[in-house]
């Protein structure tokens, strides 16, 4: 009997510890694909953040680091830099990338650096038990903006996609989202593009991906999806903010 | 033979890195330390290896930890605020066990400090600067040829032992021109690194660079693995140099680094004035060299001086060392003053009571 559906070479079959509902495997999924699809396992190394995604380098099959909060793109790369024809991606949170990980990120994506960071942006500090983060919409409620995120005395979010895409080393940026199966497809093609022009040594890629967080959002998933799709994205509108590609990577 | 030439000690430790096998630099600017970054920029790049300048000491250092994990040796280089700033990423290196190099051209602190030259990063060197159980090897050269031999040594220590080496020198030593040689070096048998996290490469299993142990009993696992390391280093790799301890002494100074040569010129006035005293100078910092106390203890007449450019930190070393059996004296400047050789004897008089 054909098999129509398996787990992908990159990831490894080990139980995850992400919640139910938690859109982080489906992330990680989509990666792993593409690491496969891209015939790329043997030369990729990744580095896992601090956050929720902190231990994913038990779960994907290739080379993996683990970094210290933030740092991941900074790790990233000196690791390309000594092993430049490896292929090396970042996988990190809103609170790592967007908060205590600015410099690493915006200054990798400046100087052009040939490795690909996968952004999880769920509007929360998942690991730590639902913080604001520098992603959390404006009135939206956490552990500490019990009142609603103030933007009088707590500030705006940041779109980082938008900002990274403003870089002339940055040369493909995308959001998307995993609410839906469309989105999750668009989202797959997205990573793929992400990963190509690493491979062809274009410069600094960024796949922002919108997510859910149901256990600290205090949502059921459903809930969690229509609460992305209603809040994040007119917040965080879906769409390649930045190619300069110029069509070498379809 | 190789044939001496005259370099400044930052630009000599850049050229002892390149022939270590450094393959790549991750710097920032500070004085006094700048000229390794520059003579690294020139360099590296015309012998086909990397040199990149970070948006920040706390990116330098976990650049150094992607590439260390990937198994290159990589170095960088900082001075006294800037490893203030490396001290997290350095914690993280020793916890995921990464060989490599790390200067530090010590100016005066705390905080912004001065610019000249100091020795009071003892305790952040010696005693931890990040957080967690862990040590670092402390090489402290006393001039620009030792820097050179020591830079090359602290590659091949950083890779037997899977450790960060840290090369520790003060503003004079950084900024000083000397004569110097690169030897011809024997070829020393290291580990290869199965660990490295470079690729699968037809490799089965996927290697992982982490410090993270979420289980109380496999952190400390990995803690005692950790210990038994420091012992074994502790057991084979203390330096340390003993100047005029032969005879019967009235005084031991102890101190190291560029300090040290003025020590060694206050004890030839003072032998003019027939008070013998003699040296312990310590190469490496940790493992601190213990033993050296236990030659020389018997010896001395009045003790033990520890002379540093920095408020007592090595003090406590020698006290520990000394352990009550003989008394234990100090002498320090700070903030970038560096004693002369009649101030260092003067002190010295006034402890054996003059000339006899």
């Amino acid at each position: 009997m054909a098999v129509v559906f398996d787990r992908p070479k990159a990831l490894l079959d080990v139980p995850t510890h992400y919640c139910p509902g938690c859109t982080h495997g489906v992330i990680h999924r989509l990666v792993a694909e593409v690491i496969d699809e891209l015939g790329i396992l043997d030369k990729t190394i990744g580095v896992a953040p601090v956050g929720c995604s902190v231990l994913a380098y038990d779960y994907f099959a290739c080379d993996m680091y683990e970094a210290a909060h933030g740092r991941a793109p900074a790790v990233a790369t000196g690791i390309k830099r000594a092993v430049p024809d490896s292929v090396v991606f970042t996988y990190q949170g809103d609170g790592d990338l967007a908060a205590i990980g600015t410099a690493e990120i915006v200054h990798a994506a400046a100087r052009g650096e040939k490795i690909t960071t996968i952004f999880v942006n769920n509007a929360i500090y998942g690991m730590t038990g639902g913080q604001m983060a520098p992603t959390t919409l404006p009135g939206q409620v956490t552990e500490t903006s019990p009142y609603g995120r103030d933007v009088k005395t707590a500030g705006y979010p940041i779109r980082v996609s938008e900002m990274i895409s403003t870089l002339d080393g940055a040369v493909y940026v995308e959001r998307v989202s995993v609410d839906s199966v469309p989105n999750i497809i668009k989202a797959k093609k997205a990573i793929k593009k992400a990963f190509e022009v690493q491979l062809q040594g274009l410069g600094f890629s960024l796949v922002e991906v919108l997510s859910i967080c149901p256990t600290n959002w205090g949502l059921s998933p459903n809930e969690s999806v229509k609460w992305l799709r209603d809040n994040m994205i007119p917040y965080y509108p879906l769409g390649v903010k930045k190619d300069a590609t110029t069509g070498e990577v379809k | 033979m190789a044939q001496k030439v005259l370099m400044k000690g930052n630009e000599a430790i850049g050229e002892a890195a390149i022939h270590a096998g450094c393959q790549c630099f991750f710097g920032y600017p500070i004085t006094p330390q700048t000229e390794v970054a520059a003579y690294m920029s020139r360099r590296m790049p015309k012998v086909g290896r990397v040199f990149l300048q970070a948006e920040s000491e706390v990116a330098a250092i976990n650049m150094v930890y992607g590439a260390a994990g990937a198994g290159v040796r990589v170095m960088t280089s900082s001075s006294s605020p800037g490893i203030s700033l490396k001290a997290e990423g350095i914690s993280y290196i020793a916890g995921a066990e990464l060989p490599c190099v790390i200067i530090n051209i010590v100016r005066g602190g705390p905080g912004l400090g001065g610019i000249q030259p100091a020795q009071s990063d003892y305790f952040q060197a010696t005693k931890g600067g990040g957080h967690g159980d862990y040590r670092l090897v402390v090489f402290a050269p006393a001039s620009v040829q030792e820097m050179v031999d020591l830079v090359q040594d602290a590659f091949d220590v950083a890779d037997k032992y899977r450790n960060p080496v840290m090369v520790m020198g003060d503003g004079m030593l950084g900024q000083m021109m000397e004569p110097v040689e690169f030897k011809e070096r024997p070829k020393k048998e290291l580990p290869e690194k199965t660990w490295a996290a470079n690729g699968l490469r037809g490799r089965e299993k996927h290697n992982v660079i982490n410090s993270l142990f979420l289980k109380p009993e496999e952190l400390e696992a990995h803690n005692n693995k950790l210990q038994e390391k420091y012992r074994e280093i502790e057991k084979n790799e203390v330096r340390y140099e003993l100047y005029n301890c032969d005879e019967e002494m009235d005084l031991v100074i102890v101190s190291y680094g560029t300090l040290s040569r003025i020590c060694k010129n206050a004890i030839k006035m003072l032998k003019k004035e027939g008070i013998n005293v003699g040296l312990i100078r310590p190469i490496t910092l940790w493992p601190y060299p213990v033993e050296a106390f236990e030659k020389v203890i018997d010896k001395t007449k009045h003790g033990f001086i520890s002379v540093e450019m920095s408020c007592g930190q090595m003090l406590e070393d020698v006290q520990l060392a000394v352990n009550g059996r003989k008394p234990v004296h100090f002498y320090g400047r700070s903030g970038g003053m560096v004693p002369t050789p009649a101030e260092i004897a003067n002190k010295i008089k006034g402890i054996v009571g003059g000339a006899k």
